[in-house]
């Protein structure tokens, strides 16, 4: 019981403490990738840290909703970290309160508020990125929808727990076509929602080529820092989320002990690592798409998940 | 093994859906020569299965024509076409043909149902349906493609379909017909080539979708 507890807590403060992390190699890789130096990998532990001691400027026109949002951005992922498993492959105390659906609508209603608080404020350029965001978004949805109509057909159930288990065993359900193909949508998913590159240009600063950063444009101080780092949770839950219940499921603290729990840390960060290579390469190699190009990436990504789900049926 | 052929079942499906999706000439011609890989790895898979020397067969050839000779032919006949660098203009958006695309699969898999309730071994499960899938794709990808090389690759692609169909049915088809059949891809190609050669020489560009009226000279 207590040590059930302590585990929730140890990774609600991974979840909190790596995410910055995560997104700082991500952004050194690139920039060494392009030949450049690049940041130090704390970078981001700075710019959050800078951004707490600053003052907040919150303008007149704007209700509570511009005053809320941070609040909503930044708790919504830690209480997807409850549902999903980050370092256990058992489940935890909140593991039944809700399955991969509802972590999907809990990062949604992350996402509604900061698209609310962007049309808030009257700048012109947070609506247009709002919108575009709610575009990527409702092509991102069916995608969504499939994924995991599949992952319930293959494992009878969308808690990711179950999931995690069905996909390996035997092992030889890790080459399951429909798994494979899942992965693939679920890669252009997590490309598509956390705004990387074919979508969206992420090191970009041009207003009007924004899709994802415009939003926060208008928040200072401390307001930025939670958007900040509730934007590196919302990639790091993502990344646990595809990692451990879809690609590899391995090397999880599979017992009550403490030092299988700090174990699985190091494990889940190097996991990533690999992962934050691949995410450089694809990055790397391709180009921005057009605005209007968006749809047929979205497209490729949901016939990809719809020809997962027909080959499943047709193995039945 | 049945998970492996479902594999490469699987993402011979996503390469046909390629082949309507894709922009770029080179891209499509890419994407043939991986399906054609598929197509040989499936063939082999089943050979080990069944102990069928013919798919051993069926294999090498796919590998030596589909994946090899023909994008060779079609590189060394048209490679102003493939390097191209501009679109291929197509009747529907891609997002659409793609959605209708997905759709024809599922009729496939519809349309050899009752098949499979006569013979239910894993593999014609697995092959039958997709092969099926390929063969409509493709000649959805003929009608849906305004340019004369990939609606080459779609025929291609419903050959491709037909083999992948073909190789779970009768796993001891004679040699000979296989041979007849690679050697007729191999003529299709080589002629469509030669044609859309001449087409470009004389009009000066390979959208045989805007052909439509006659000239008189």
């Amino acid at each position: 019981m207590g040590a059930k507890i302590l585990f929730n807590i140890v990774q609600v403060l991974v979840v909190m403490l790596c995410s910055p992390l995560v997104k700082g190699v991500l952004d050194r890789f690139k920039e060494r990738v392009q030949s450049k130096k690049g940041p130090s990998i704390f970078q981001p532990y700075r710019d959050i840290w800078k951004l707490f001691h600053k003052d907040e400027v919150v303008s007149d026109e704007s209700s509570w909703i511009f005053r809320f949002t941070p609040y909503v951005v930044f708790v919504a992922p830690i209480f997807v970290t409850l549902l999903i498993p980050v370092l256990t492959d058992y489940p935890l105390f909140f593991a039944f309160m809700g399955d991969m659906l509802a972590g999907g609508s809990i990062l949604a209603l992350a996402g509604f508020f900061a698209t609310l608080a962007a049309i808030d404020t009257g700048n012109p350029y947070g609506p247009m990125g709002a919108s575009r965001t709610r575009m990527v978004g409702f092509l991102a949805e069916p995608v969504f929808m499939i994924v995991f109509f599949t992952v319930s057909f293959v494992a009878g159930s969308t808690i990711p727990y179950i999931v995690q288990q069905a996909w390996i065993t035997p092992l030889a359900n890790f080459f399951e076509p429909s798994h494979v193909l899942v992965m693939l949508a679920f890669l252009m998913l997590i490309i598509a929602e956390n705004g990387r590159i074919p979508v969206d240009n992420p090191s970009g600063h041009f207003e009007l080529a924004m899709i994802d950063e415009s939003k926060a444009l208008e928040y200072s101080g401390r307001g930025a820092a939670l958007m900040k780092w509730g934007g590196c949770m919302k990639f790091f839950v993502l990344l646990c989320i595809f990692l451990n219940v879809l690609v590899t499921p391995w090397g999880l603290a599979d017992g009550p002990s403490i030092g299988g729990l700090l174990l699985a840390i190091p494990l889940i960060l190097l996991k990533m690592l690999v992962f934050l290579v691949v995410l450089v390469a694809i990055e790397s190699s391709l180009a921005k798409l057009r605005l209007f190009r968006i749809p047929e990436f979205m497209g490729a990504a949901f016939v990809t998940s719809v020809v997962a789900v027909v080959v499943q049926l047709i193995e039945m | 093994m049945n998970q492996l052929n479902a594999l490469a079942g699987g993402l011979f499906i996503l390469t046909v859906f390629g082949i309507v999706g894709l922009r770029q000439v080179i891209g499509c011609l890419r994407l043939f020569v991986m399906q054609s890989v598929l197509l040989a790895v499936s063939a082999l898979i089943l050979g080990i299965e069944t102990g069928s020397i013919h798919l051993f067969a069926v294999a090498g050839l796919t590998i030596g024509t589909k994946a090899l000779l023909i994008p060779w032919l079609l590189y060394r006949l048209l490679s102003h076409e493939i390097h191209a660098r501009r679109e291929i203009r197509q009747v529907l958006s891609i997002p659409t043909s793609l959605l209708i695309a997905a759709g024809l699969t599922i009729f496939a898999y519809f349309t050899v149902r009752p098949l499979l309730d006569i013979n239910s071994s894993a593999f014609i499960r697995v092959n039958l349906p997709i092969g099926m899938g390929g063969i409509v794709v493709g000649a959805f990808a003929i009608t849906m493609r305004r340019e004369a090389l990939p609606q080459l690759l779609g025929i291609l692609t419903m050959e491709n379909g037909a083999f992948m169909a073909g190789i779970s049915i009768a796993p001891n088809l004679p040699l000979i017909a296989e041979l007849a059949a690679a050697f007729d891809v191999l003529i299709i190609a080589l002629v469509t080539g030669l044609l859309t050669r001449r087409i470009h020489r004389r009009v000066g560009t390979t959208r045989v979708g805007d052909m439509a009226s006659l000239k008189e000279e």
